[in-house]
């Protein structure tokens, strides 16, 4: 009840809250255009290109306002991803080579700076550093409101472009063959997503604001094959992260961006584990289920063989038989209980196993359609080996 | 002073050699941001070995990072290898993961312990002459000098030992797995030598020069040669001179020495990028200049060929309706002509063109292909 008092009246917590969940959605909605481009660290080498921007704009205005800052970081990165794309489109320079030089030659130039200007004897230029590293609780109402106008205004352009940014994800050369201006659609993607990040810089800091970009999207790709409805998840993940991630600093006295990475995280390793379809537990049950099946085809087969011998269905077979015919994994004795279950064998007085009617017939078919080789050479008696 | 700024120099060559010898592998390998991320997340193993051994000073420390190192390799392989995503989203997602640990612990138990990130982040190498390595009470030179001299001597062995399995599992890794070499084996193996790399680096010079030193350098020198020995070498040689032009850079403006080596590291990218003799930007555009006057030569001789003989010979053949007929500006029609007229397939008599005997010949040898 405190936490939701606090939530709702103190001013701190209720812009920082918003804030994140804000920013979350923002850059989760932008993030999956890029994690399915495989362009998933742009966020990452985008939030170190800004870094000279935001000093040389202080060094030219003298001014720490957000928007001077941000109007920096902007030019920065968004230079720094027109050099990426120079890079892998005229060279054969791998695209993650690109990113990587971007973020660190433009880094280390911004470190540089920081460091001449910090080394000038007035200390006006204290506390640049905040903005690298993120400090969430600085925050303003302001922000949080300039960061909904962006999220709103990224909305208003993916919908308007969704065909466009649709085609640029899965297939850029045939957009490219149908007349769109591919290179124009990229540039205005990537300068969205620099809008995003460079505004988020200052909430969760330059190394978390790539898992803003990664996490939402990676997570809502588990649960759909849609973009639209992926576009979507992202967002509420992203939003989700931001909102839980806040509120848990506040309570918990974490640092914020690192928590709201680490509820984003959560998000994905679930999502990673039990997504219907594509989640590691159902893999695994499906595996499971196969492997049964095999299992099961295999042993009515191989008593199908067995009954051959003899061709009569009081005849019955040990399950250490069966078990030296094929390989069934844990034992026959699983799959012949399924069998039973089925009505396709029974199981004699001694322990000793046998098909029924509707086994024996049940096997020819399966033979039928597993072997069909064998049935179309001999006719239905012939034995599978 | 002058000990010391050489020693600094030293080192950081060393560091740039150490670092830019894997980092063509990487580049190759498109692995280039695992650098990026082992370190950031050699935070999370300083910080976990310190609680162990609650000294800053210890190597337990540098084994704890390399160990995350590895880990972090291990943990994008898990995720990589399930299928659900790619190889960059597994990356994005592992490093910030651990990273964001690494601060929290920090931030929750190690408050008043002078474990800054800023500092493992930005490193400063200027303090490394001040750690000196002593044995039997001589003083040999700063212990990172003597640890990177170490690293930059386990790389070129590596290198020099697995030479023909990293070329071969780099460029064809389906071969490299049918002849027999195992490619997870080969992967573990490099990416052990470049988390040694980069923690003993980044002890020295933070992470992002380490990051610059491994990507920036092989990336230069791929645009460079084409022939693995001599990116190998050229990475080298280009890191080291991007160490000291750094170093100067960093003493005249009074600013990071690890910021002003990458800078330098970029110029000299950018400047590769723009002059390279095959692949740069300007031989790149110069080639393309080249080859549409070529070809707006080869149109303007078929195109003659094609009349030459009929009644609208003299009328296709004006050079004033040539912008008419192949819809060239007339500028541009006068420098294919002037251009054909060198190349000695046409004349110009009385402002029509006639193709000459070689013109022909070039004219139907297009034709054929």
């Amino acid at each position: 009840m405190e936490l939701l008092h606090d939530l709702l009246f103190d001013y701190t917590q209720r812009t920082v809250a918003l804030g994140a969940l804000t920013l979350g959605a923002v850059s989760g909605t932008l993030g999956v255009f890029a994690v399915l481009r495989r362009e998933a660290l742009l966020g990452d080498a985008i939030s170190h290109a800004a870094l000279p921007g935001i000093v040389l704009a202080f060094m030219l205005t003298g001014s720490k306002a957000m928007i001077v800052l941000v109007t920096g970081a902007f030019v920065a990165a968004w230079l720094g991803m027109a050099l990426m794309r120079v890079v892998t489109h005229h060279t054969r320079i791998p695209s993650d080579t690109a990113l990587g030089i971007v973020l660190s030659v433009f880094f280390g130039l911004g470190l540089m700076l920081l460091t001449f200007v910090q080394r000038r004897p007035d200390a006006a230029q204290a506390g640049l550093e905040t903005f690298l590293f993120g400090q969430a609780a600085t925050l303003l109402q302001g922000d949080v409101v300039v960061i909904a106008g962006l999220g709103l205004l990224s909305v208003a352009v993916v919908t308007l472009l969704w065909k466009e940014f649709k085609i640029l994800t899965f297939d850029p050369e045939f957009g490219g063959s149908l007349g769109f201006p591919m290179r124009r659609i990229e540039l205005l993607l990537t300068t969205f997503l620099v809008l995003a990040i460079v505004i988020g810089l200052q909430t969760v800091g330059v190394v978390l604001m790539a898992a803003m970009v990664v996490a939402p999207a990676a997570a809502a790709r588990q649960w759909t094959d849609a973009l639209g409805v992926m576009v979507w998840l992202a967002a509420l993940f992203g939003g989700l992260s931001g909102a839980v991630g806040a509120v848990l600093s506040s309570t918990a006295r974490l640092p914020t961006g690192p928590a709201i990475v680490l509820v984003a995280s959560a998000i994905v390793a679930v999502s990673m584990a039990f997504a219907p379809r594509r989640g590691l537990l159902w893999s695994w049950i499906r595996a499971r289920r196969g492997r049964a099946a095999i299992r099961l085809d295999t042993v009515l087969t191989d008593l199908y063989a067995l009954y051959l011998q003899h061709e009569e269905l009081d005849h019955g077979h040990h399950p250490a038989v069966l078990e030296a015919m094929s390989d069934v994994g844990e034992g026959a004795l699983p799959s012949l209980q399924a069998l039973e279950d089925r009505g396709l064998a029974r199981r004699f007085a001694d322990g000793s196993w046998g098909l029924t009617e509707a086994g024996r017939d049940a096997a020819v078919r399966r033979l039928a359609e597993l072997r069909p080789e064998l049935v179309g050479e001999h006719g239905e008696r012939s034995a599978p080996r | 002073m002058i000990g010391i700024e050489l020693e600094i120099v030293l080192l950081a060559v060393t560091v740039a050699v150490a670092c830019a010898l894997p980092g063509v592998f990487l580049v190759l390998r498109r692995m280039a941001l695992m650098s990026d991320a082992i370190s950031h997340t050699v935070l999370l193993g300083i910080v976990v070995a310190f609680f162990v051994v609650e000294d800053l000073t210890s190597p337990i420390l540098i084994v704890g990072a390399a160990a995350t190192g590895l880990i972090t390799v291990a943990l994008v392989e898990a995720i990589r290898g399930t299928g659900l995503v790619k190889e960059d989203a597994a990356i994005g997602l592992v490093f910030p993961a651990l990273f964001s640990v690494a601060v929290i612990l920090i931030t929750r138990f190690a408050g008043d312990v002078h474990l800054d990130t800023d500092a493992v982040l930005l490193g400063e190498i200027a303090l490394a002459p001040f750690r000196r390595m002593v044995i039997g009470g001589v003083d040999i030179g700063p212990r990172s000098l003597w640890v990177m001299l170490a690293v930059l001597a386990l790389n070129a062995a590596f290198l020099t030992a697995f030479y023909k399995e990293l070329k071969l599992s780099t460029f064809d890794a389906a071969l490299a797995a049918a002849l027999g070499f195992s490619p997870a084996l080969i992967h573990y193996a490099f990416m052990g030598v470049v988390s040694v790399t980069a923690v003993a680096a980044f002890d020295s010079v933070g992470s992002i020069l380490v990051v610059a030193f491994m990507i920036v350098p092989p990336a230069a020198a791929y645009l460079l040669s084409d022939r693995l020995g001599h990116v190998l070498g050229l990475s080298a040689g280009i890191a080291a001179l991007s160490a000291v032009i750094g170093y100067f850079a960093a003493r005249s403006l009074d600013a990071s020495i690890a910021g002003s080596m990458a800078g330098a590291a970029g110029a000299l990218f950018m400047l590769v990028l723009m002059a390279a003799p095959d692949r740069g930007l300007v031989a790149l555009a110069r080639r393309r200049a080249r080859q549409r006057v070529e070809f707006a030569r080869q149109m303007l001789t078929i195109h003659l060929l094609h009349h030459e003989g009929t009644p609208a010979a003299a009328d296709e053949s004006r050079i004033d309706h040539l912008s008419e007929h192949l819809s060239w500006t007339p500028d541009r029609a006068e420098r294919v002509v002037a251009s054909a007229v060198k190349a000695g397939h046409v004349t110009i008599e009385d402002r029509r063109l006639h193709l000459t005997q070689e013109g022909r010949t070039a004219a139907r040898r297009t034709m054929l292909g």
